[in-house]
């Protein structure tokens, strides 16, 4: 993906920033793929909705130029399903943060894959709660500290990537703030699939997740982000040793399963037909 | 009136149908008893009528889906009874807040908890005033016969587009269950409010500067101004703020949408009121029993009226003194220990001997229990 201009200021509420993120965060670079997938796409700013919960990566909607839906915590998806299914013609696209995506919103998350309704969900995952004070999340790693976790995690994490695939989600994708070409095309990618689509991007929160865990600084965790990761083309030639501790990126599932609002428009036709025959 | 069709109906079924009077093209729910017939009808009827149906995961992304497609302009409701009204308490406030025009429907049954799932009760009154956190404006509306589901329903989506706001509709098991004869209006004989438009459809950056009733001229989604919507404390703006002076004046707005406006909510029907030395004040299918009661205790000669609220938020305080004017006794049953009748002790005081009657053992108050107290 060529980095050519693209006019931020023009997919911005300028008039809004400087924006709540804490220094180092990551989830302006993650934001900032989204706006150049929006604009590489040329999609109509009036028909792009991009919903959220709560949580840091929940307030990005506010600095965006779209119509914008900054919902409780958790129940994104949901606001988002009425939404599309009112307007199939909008554009769906949702942030969440790892705790508003995978524990609190779980249970959403499991059906807007299973339906796969079009719409595509970004997951900003920095392994933490951020807003609420570094407390641990569904994909804090087993040992790692949090302000709950003072004497380490002792909860296996959720993989968000083989959760979705497993719930039927049709583009699955795992990208990095380190990898900002890579998560481009991903979320361009994401977007374009007319089905369900998630894209979990590794963030970084060197202010609680990077404090408690040897990560201080924004480039420490970026570093971290770059070792820990290794292709999913490269990972199939790996044995499960060499993989120990790794994660995955990159295209994780491509598939074709009917879509949601197209297969209801011929519950539509249906019943209308009926309706006349009667 | 100009009727369309005369049919023979259950109230749950009476309140899909004044659904699709009303305009409603959404519907997002999950199955609960007493009232998951509602769904089933409009899982039929609302394709058929460019409508659309989804039974959604649970009954917090019912509510959440049901706001998503207000604030993408379709007119939106969702049903439920008792513990899935707690369930939508959070989104429901969201829609307080944000102002989204929606209508939840609570076909009442016993509890607490799981309670009891088939019988009736009107338990949930308090709730419906106060469920959500946060001081909040809410309309609460409860009709009593199978035609007034119908007729009331259409109301409710009136209020909710006018003032853009959630109506909580309270039916219980007996008037959902029941089966009554309704005259469907044609649709040209009905009066159908859509929300306050906007001083312009594109680029409209003011979604919550008000009319002149307090309500917001908010877009649509996808209509070309790209507002933003937030539960957090927020001005004109939608954009969240934490300026004092911009979040008091918004909390005033929110309540008085409703109060400023609240004689164009009240509804009451009274019976045999005038003359009478005892007031009876019921609501929903309790209505039923009290108004048999006051005939029965007529024929005996015995000075009894009813005054019957069919909103019960905002509470018609004017109208309920008024009633209660010169009466010796005032009777108040309800299917639970006493909740509504806390508002009539508030507005009557003590100067008038208010009896309660009341049950929670899932049969309906009868007229001779209100004939005892009375």
């Amino acid at each position: 993906m060529s980095p050519k201009s693209v006019d931020y200021a023009n997919l911005l509420r300028t008039q809004y920033i400087p924006h709540i993120w804490c220094p180092g965060c990551g989830h302006g670079i993650i934001l900032k793929a989204v706006l150049r997938a929006v604009e590489r796409l040329g999609l109509d700013k009036n028909k792009i909705a991009f919903v959220s919960g709560i949580g840091c990566s929940s307030r990005a909607v506010g600095y965006v130029d779209f119509n914008t839906l900054h919902t409780t915590h958790g129940r994104a998806l949901a606001f988002a399903t009425g939404v599309k299914i009112a307007r199939p013609d909008l554009h769906v696209i949702v942030v969440s943060g790892d705790g508003d995506a995978l524990a609190i919103g779980g249970n959403h998350f499991i059906h807007a894959c299973r339906r796969n309704i079009d719409m595509t969900l970004i997951v900003f995952n920095n392994y933490i709660y951020g807003m609420t004070g570094g407390q641990y999340s569904p994909t804090t790693p087993e040992g790692s500290f949090a302000s709950t976790a003072p004497f380490g995690s002792v909860e296996p994490p959720f993989d968000v990537c083989n959760l979705a695939i497993a719930a039927g989600a049709t583009y699955v994708a795992r990208g990095t703030a380190y990898s900002t070409a890579q998560l481009d095309k991903y979320v361009e990618k994401g977007i374009q699939n007319p089905g369900f689509s998630v894209i979990e991007a590794l963030s970084q929160c060197p202010t609680y997740y990077g404090r408690k865990n040897k990560l201080r600084t924004p480039v420490d965790n970026l570093k971290w982000q770059k070792d820990v990761v290794v292709s999913a083309a490269k990972a199939k030639d790996m044995t499960p040793d060499q993989l120990a501790g790794k994660i995955q990126v990159g295209e994780l599932h491509h598939g074709t399963r009917p879509e949601f609002i197209r297969t209801y428009q011929t519950i539509i036709q249906r019943a209308k037909d009926a309706a006349l025959a009667e | 009136m100009k009727i369309k069709e005369v049919r023979f109906v259950s109230g749950n079924e009476a309140c899909a149908l004044g659904a699709i009077a009303a305009g409603c093209k959404f519907f997002g729910g999950y199955p609960i008893s007493p009232s998951s017939e509602i769904a089933e009808f409009l899982a039929e009827l609302l394709p058929a009528n460019d409508g659309r149906f989804i039974q959604m995961e649970d009954e917090i992304s019912a509510m959440g889906s049901v706001i998503g497609a207000s604030l993408a302009g379709a007119k939106a409701m969702t049903a439920t009874s008792g513990p899935g009204f707690s369930l939508k308490q959070e989104n429901l406030g969201f829609a307080c807040m944000a102002e989204v025009p929606c209508v939840i429907v609570n076909v009442m049954r016993g509890g607490p908890s799981t309670g009891a799932p088939t019988s009736p009760a009107q338990a949930d009154i308090l709730q419906a005033r106060w469920g959500t956190h946060g001081d909040h404006p809410i309309i609460v509306t409860c009709p009593t016969t199978v035609q007034e589901i119908f007729l009331e329903i259409i109301r409710a989506f009136n209020l909710a587009e006018r003032f853009r706001n959630p109506v909580v509709y309270l039916l219980d098991e007996i008037n959902g269950h029941m089966r009554e004869k309704i005259e469907i209006p044609e649709p040209a004989e009905l009066e159908l409010i859509r929300r306050p438009a906007p001083p312009q459809a594109e680029n409209w950056g003011f979604p919550y500067r008000r009319n002149a009733e307090g309500v917001p001229l908010m877009p649509d989604f996808g209509t070309g101004s790209r507002c933003h919507v937030t539960g957090l404390d927020h001005g004109e703006t939608g954009f969240p703020t934490g300026n004092a002076e911009v979040r008091q004046a918004l909390h005033h707005a929110l309540m008085a949408k409703i109060d400023k406006n609240a004689a164009s909510i009240y509804k009451n029907d009274l019976f045999m009121v005038e003359d009478a030395e005892t007031l009876i004040i019921a609501f929903g299918s309790t209505a039923r029993s009290a108004r048999r009661a006051v005939e029965l205790m007529r024929k005996e000669g015995r000075k009894v009226g009813l005054f019957r609220p069919i909103t019960l938020y905002p509470i018609p305080e004017a109208d309920i003194l008024k009633a209660a004017q010169g009466k010796l006794k005032i009777v108040v049953p309800e299917m639970n220990l006493g909740q509504y009748v806390l508002e009539i002790r508030r507005i009557l005081g003590r100067d008038i001997p208010i009896v309660q009657v009341n049950r929670t053992d899932g049969e309906p108050i009868t007229p001779d229990q209100i004939m005892a107290a009375v």
